[in-house]
């Protein structure tokens, strides 16, 4: 019987096993990479709210803390979206008229909330608490970025399990004293490893072990 | 090139059945990579209502539910009249109270016949301190960072509100701060859903430090708002707090 290939296959056929395991490896990688990008993440994504809302003006430009709108941050588990009352404190007086701020008044005479979309959404089989993370010092823009230059809010951060774990392992890294938790311009070498390693003491951080088993975010 | 030998025919079918085979594998592995990843959507937005959700059950819309009108939630009768009013237990409602006007378009009142004089509280320096921290995050926008009424709002635009360092507002029981606080007061829109009963204490508690700091006749020299004299302020604000806390500490069981 006619032999069916070539001797020279012996080679393609050692190359095209090479061949298959970067491919194969690569196309892992990009895979993983997919999960990564922004477009699975939803990272950076910018989303159109009902109202232009900004926190680069009412932040930035007239100081307003976080807790003004964000009240249940410190002692609950969702930071809390302001009712359309708390808007109302300042524009029942201040650009009451401007066609920007419609869909507010809207919403107050009709007695209907206003429906924001929302940014950061973590899936149903993760557990996230606010207040654990303020109470030990880790600040909104370690999390957030810089909410106060912000003319939309996006994620800074994936909220992937991977990013939670890599602060879980070291909390140390990314501690602060208490009074900057709500400080924008806070940067992790503000403070030396010394000093962050002495209030990781203070604020009675638990083990790794703890902060990165599973049941501690899948409950 | 299979074709020449004599069985090709049947050869072929099988290594086409093969190919079959290999495909629909391919096709698989390729779909479970996609639909995989769609699969993951009902344990990723399960059926439960997480905070702010839609509902589509409840006709306004709205998961998070209100009480019911008309019902009390336990622990939450709020009986102890001073505390949770800021009003005296035999408040008369028909009291005559005058009102008038002020050039900025305030309500100006003088008299407050309902209000409790006494803090129904113990005001200790973390009481102060306390008040200090929520009065930056929920007053000082209008207020201004003494209570001059020359905030950062204000300055945007919002009508000016009158300042706390006039003898009218010094000389004002604690009752009718607390009442401002709670139900608002001519423009300015009530802070209960926003500020915990304690907080509110705590806030008229630095409101009245506040004044003591800011009075001429106590504190002779500069009573403007320059970054120094809110400096010395807090400097002072730790003085009277200490201060205070005798008088309202001995008053504290009679108040309730
Ligand atoms: C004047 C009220 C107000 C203040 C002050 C405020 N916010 Fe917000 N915030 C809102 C409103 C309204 C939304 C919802 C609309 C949106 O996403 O832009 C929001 C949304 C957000 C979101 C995204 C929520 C989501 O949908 O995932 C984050 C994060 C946030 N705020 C953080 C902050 C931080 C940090 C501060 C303090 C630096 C702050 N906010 C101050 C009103 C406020
Ligand atoms: C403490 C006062 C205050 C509160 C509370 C407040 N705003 Fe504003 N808002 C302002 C001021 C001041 C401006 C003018 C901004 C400027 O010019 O810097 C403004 C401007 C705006 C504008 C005009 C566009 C812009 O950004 O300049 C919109 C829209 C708006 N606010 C929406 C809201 C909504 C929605 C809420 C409730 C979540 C809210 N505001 C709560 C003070 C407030
Ligand atoms: C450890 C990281 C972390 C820190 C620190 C943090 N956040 Fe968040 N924040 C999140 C995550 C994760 C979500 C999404 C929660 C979800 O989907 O259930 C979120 C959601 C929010 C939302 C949307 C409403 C909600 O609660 O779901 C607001 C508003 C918000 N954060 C404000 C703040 C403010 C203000 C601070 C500072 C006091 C802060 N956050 C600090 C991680 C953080
Ligand atoms: C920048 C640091 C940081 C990031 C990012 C972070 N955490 Fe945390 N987390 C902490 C610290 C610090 C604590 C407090 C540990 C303690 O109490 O000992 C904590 C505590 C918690 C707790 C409470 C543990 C308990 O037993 O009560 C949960 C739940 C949690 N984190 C979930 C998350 C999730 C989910 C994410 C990602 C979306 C996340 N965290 C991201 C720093 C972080
Ligand atoms: C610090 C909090 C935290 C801890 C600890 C943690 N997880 Fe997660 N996990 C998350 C978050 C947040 C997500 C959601 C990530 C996303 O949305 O992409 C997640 C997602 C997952 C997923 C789904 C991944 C996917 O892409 O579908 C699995 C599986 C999982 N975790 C398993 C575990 C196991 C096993 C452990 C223990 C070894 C663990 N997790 C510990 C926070 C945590
Ligand atoms: C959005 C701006 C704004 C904020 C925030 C605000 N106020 Fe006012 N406040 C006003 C205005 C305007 C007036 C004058 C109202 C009038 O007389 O029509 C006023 C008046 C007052 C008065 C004087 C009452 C009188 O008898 O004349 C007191 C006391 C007061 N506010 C306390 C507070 C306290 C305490 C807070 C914080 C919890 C606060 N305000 C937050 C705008 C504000």
């Amino acid at each position: 019987m006619a032999q069916l290939f070539h001797p020279g296959a012996n080679n393609i056929a050692k190359a095209s096993l090479v061949l298959a395991v970067i491919l194969g490896g690569s196309a892992f990688y990009a895979y993983t990479q997919i999960a990564r990008s922004s477009y699975l993440t939803n990272q950076y994504l910018e989303k159109q709210q009902p109202v232009q809302f900004s926190h680069r003006h009412h932040v930035g430009d007239d100081g307003i803390d976080c807790r003004y709108c964000h009240t249940s941050v410190e002692n609950a588990a969702s930071a809390g979206i302001p009712p359309t009352q708390t808007c109302m404190n300042c524009h029942n007086q201040l650009w009451a008229d401007s066609p920007y701020l419609e869909p507010v008044q809207a919403s107050f005479r009709d007695n209907k909330p206003i429906k924001w979309e929302r940014v950061h959404d973590l899936p149903g089989y993760a557990y996230f608490n606010h207040s654990i993370h303020v109470a030990k010092g880790v600040g909104c823009s370690t999390c957030h970025g810089q909410i106060d230059n912000m003319a939309s809010v996006y994620q800074e951060n994936t909220l992937q399990m991977e990013w939670c774990l890599s602060c879980h392992r070291n909390p140390e890294q990314f501690i602060r004293p208490k009074s900057e938790i709500y400080n924008m311009e806070w940067s992790d070498s503000d403070l030396t490893a010394e000093e962050r390693s002495k209030l990781k003491v203070d604020y009675k951080i638990r083990s790794r072990e703890l902060l990165t088993s599973c049941s501690t975010c899948h409950r | 090139m299979l074709t020449n030998k004599p069985n090709a025919g049947k050869k072929s079918m099988t290594f086409q059945g093969k190919n079959v085979l290999r495909f629909a594998v391919l096709v698989f592995c390729v779909s479970f990579f996609l639909v995989g990843t769609a699969c993951r959507y009902d344990m990723q937005d399960q059926p439960r209502y997480k905070a702010y959700k839609e509902s589509e059950f409840f006709s306004d819309g709205k998961a998070m539910r209100d009480f019911p009108e008309g019902t009390v939630a336990r622990g939450q009768l709020n009986e102890n009249k001073a505390l949770h009013t800021g009003k005296k237990e035999n408040a008369d409602p028909n009291a005559q109270v005058e009102t008038t006007t002020d050039e900025l378009g305030n309500t100006i009142v003088s008299s407050f016949p309902n209000a409790i004089e006494k803090m129904p509280i113990n005001v200790t320096k973390e009481t102060l301190d306390r008040g200090e921290q929520r009065y930056k995050i929920f007053c000082m926008v209008c207020h201004g960072p003494v209570g001059k009424g020359d905030g950062m709002v204000v300055r945007r635009g919002y009508p000016q509100p009158t300042t706390y360092h006039d003898d009218r507002l010094r000389n004002a029981p604690v009752g009718h701060f607390f009442d401002v606080i709670t139900n608002g007061w001519g423009k300015m829109n009530g802070y209960a859903s926003q500020i915990p009963v304690e907080d509110r204490w705590a806030i008229v508690a630095y409101i009245r430090a506040l004044q003591v700091s800011q009075n001429p006749e106590i504190k002779s020299g500069e009573a403007d708002s320059t970054d120094k004299a809110a400096e010395d302020n807090k400097n002072e604000t730790e003085q009277t707090g200490e201060a205070e806390t005798q008088e309202p500490a001995a008053d504290n069981g009679g108040a309730n």
